[in-house]
């Protein structure tokens, strides 16, 4: 997988195209529009890294995603002149490497009956059964693209193209915390109860978000994920939280 | 020092100024609605700005004072008594124990109490966050019977409140006028930075935006305001992935009605992007209830920063004054 480099910072000589747009008069966001893939996530979160390492003046927050960088800042200590400057040279200094594949975080998942409430209809969309659902989910390794949406909430790489479903038409007042779903492209975990469009295949107890654990998120940016299939509690019995 | 919640109002929560720099991590920032009224608040009772206070939406919270108290009000069209006698917004105010303060009438208003609001620092900050169910008091909104801890007053606060009690006054005869008071109105003009997918609208709803005039929904809270008005829609279907949104960052859902975001927006979003209201005007955002209206008009960059600048210096200012009035050694008149 691809990686920032950790070395330096010296410049590299590599050009990373990206733009400075301004997003209102105290945030801008750094647009690597024009890469693609792991490239930009690298690139991205190389740059986050590098930025919140080394912060410049009124620097606030770094907020990576996809393949942006927003960074929140405070216009009486800096201006935008400033920050431009300082992120262009920290891109200078960003360099991708080759990272050997990183130990999954195991996610176990109780897949389908009240946890699953979708997994039928995933299932009867595909034309296969909920068995073949569940061994392709869990076959699956995940890569963190990015946190965001609601407290540690990953946007995760490499839904297998024969899971892809479409979100509900009319979304969930409240998804239950720990709810595994797919929505399109893309499969999460929702780490708090909350209105939600995906459809939900499983659940599970370990807990994504912790204000009082550090750092308070299970995942981060570039963890690999693994599901794993457990077994559906007997009537009665919790789903207990780790 | 403590007071008790006797009403909790509509909804009434902790806040300070958010947890900014947790934003990585996919939680939301929270903090006052209205960054402005929270500050001027706490500064009008002697407290750091960003001492956490309670934000009450609209009216119906009544709190009694367990132990005297210095206490300010901020906000747009506030209406409160203490015991049945009008307290003035925008004053600090001494309370003695045993009092209850109601507030009848209000939009979104921060109540500042000198020592500030005593709950835990989680992640940076005091701020209540609802969705996440942390934060703030047991992070949820007040409830009937809550006792809410009150912080040690620091030196500044002391002697504003040794002098109301020297004196014999209620109420402090400082205060702030324009700018530190925000122009509220029920129909607002807000400033806005063009946004990248601005340029995607069609030619009419560019000139909608900017011309025509939308209504606060009730699908709006702390989170953000569904504004309706004309319809807008894209000249090319914006194919978007989730960055990083802001407060006031105007966005479009493909309904064709816009999303304005507030305090406890989420951290990213997909939907394409049309501005961002300005700092100084998000407070008048921040004071508009369902029903009330706002308009748009385009500033650039430059200017946006210029006044957030000027408003910064003058509340500094502000500060300034009243730690100086009230120095050890001045006798607190003017």
């Amino acid at each position: 997988m691809l990686a920032p480099a950790t070395a330096g910072p010296h410049t590299t000589g590599i050009v990373w195209p990206h733009s400075v747009i301004p997003l209102g008069c105290s945030a801008l966001t750094v647009d690597l529009a024009a890469l693609d893939g792991d490239v930009a996530r690298a690139v991205v979160r190389g740059l986050a890294g590098r930025l919140t390492g080394a912060p410049p003046a009124g620097l606030l927050a770094v907020v990576p995603a996809i393949r942006t960088v927003t960074v929140h800042y405070d216009p009486t200590q800096t201006t935008i002149d400033a920050l431009e400057h300082h992120i262009a040279a920290a891109l200078d200094t960003v360099e991708l490497i080759l990272e050997p594949p990183r130990d999954p975080v195991i996610i176990p998942v109780c897949y389908g009956g009240e946890f699953g409430p979708d997994l039928e209809f995933v299932a009867t969309t595909h034309h296969t059964t909920p068995e073949a659902i569940v061994a392709a989910h869990t076959a699956g390794r995940y890569t963190v693209a990015m946190l965001g949406f609601l407290p540690g909430f990953p946007y995760l790489d490499g839904l297998a193209a024969s899971l892809h479903t479409p979100r509900r038409a009319t979304p969930r007042l409240a998804v239950p915390a720990g709810s595994v779903g797919i929505g399109g492209a893309s499969t999460g975990i929702y780490p708090c109860t909350s209105p939600g469009g995906w459809q939900l295949i499983g659940r599970t107890h370990r807990a994504l978000f912790d204000p009082a654990r550090m750092p308070p998120t299970l995942l981060q940016p570039g963890d690999v994920v693994q599901f794993v299939s457990i077994p559906t509690p007997q009537p009665g019995e919790a789903l207990h939280r780790s | 020092m403590s007071l008790r919640v006797l009403q909790p109002g509509i909804q009434t929560t902790v806040q300070d100024l958010g947890r900014l720099a947790t934003q990585h991590l996919g939680i939301p920032v929270g903090g006052a609605m209205d960054v402005q009224a929270h500050r001027v608040a706490n500064l009008l009772v002697g407290n750091p700005l960003d001492a956490a206070a309670l934000e009450c939406a609209f009216g119906g919270l009544a709190l009694e004072f367990i132990a005297p108290a210095v206490v300010a009000l901020a906000g747009r069209d506030i209406r409160a008594t203490l015991d049945g006698t009008p307290l003035p917004a925008w004053h600090a105010c001494r309370i003695d124990a045993g009092r209850v303060l109601t507030l009848h009438a209000g939009c979104r208003t921060t109540i500042a109490i000198a020592g500030g609001i005593d709950v835990p620092m989680v992640l940076g900050s005091r701020s209540t966050s609802l969705r996440a169910a942390f934060g703030g008091w047991h992070g949820r909104a007040l409830r009937k019977e809550d006792l809410l801890p009150v912080g040690t007053p620091g030196a500044l606060a002391a002697r504003m409140l040794h002098w109301l009690t020297a004196v014999d006054r209620h109420c402090g005869d400082w205060t702030v006028g324009p700018p530190q008071h925000p122009p509220y109105s029920e129909a607002a003009t807000a400033r806005i930075i063009p946004g990248p997918e601005l340029a995607r609208l069609t030619d009419a709803s560019r000139a909608a935006l900017f011309g025509d005039t939308f209504r606060i929904t009730a699908e709006s809270d702390r989170m953000g305001y569904r504004i309706a008005g004309p319809s807008l829609s894209l000249t090319s279907h914006a194919d978007m992935v989730s960055s990083g949104v802001t407060a006031g960052t105007i966005q479009l859902p493909p309904g064709g009605a816009p999303i304005v975001l507030l305090a406890d927006r989420q951290t990213t979003g997909g939907y394409p992007r049309l501005g961002d209201v300005i700092a100084v005007d998000l407070p008048l955002l921040a004071q508009l209830l369902p029903g009330d209206r706002v308009s748009f008009a385009a500033v650039s960059l430059d200017q946006a920063h210029a006044l957030l600048r000027r408003r910064e210096a003058d509340l500094t200012t502000a500060a300034r004054a009243l730690a100086l009035r009230f120095a050890p050694g001045a006798d607190g008149t003017r």
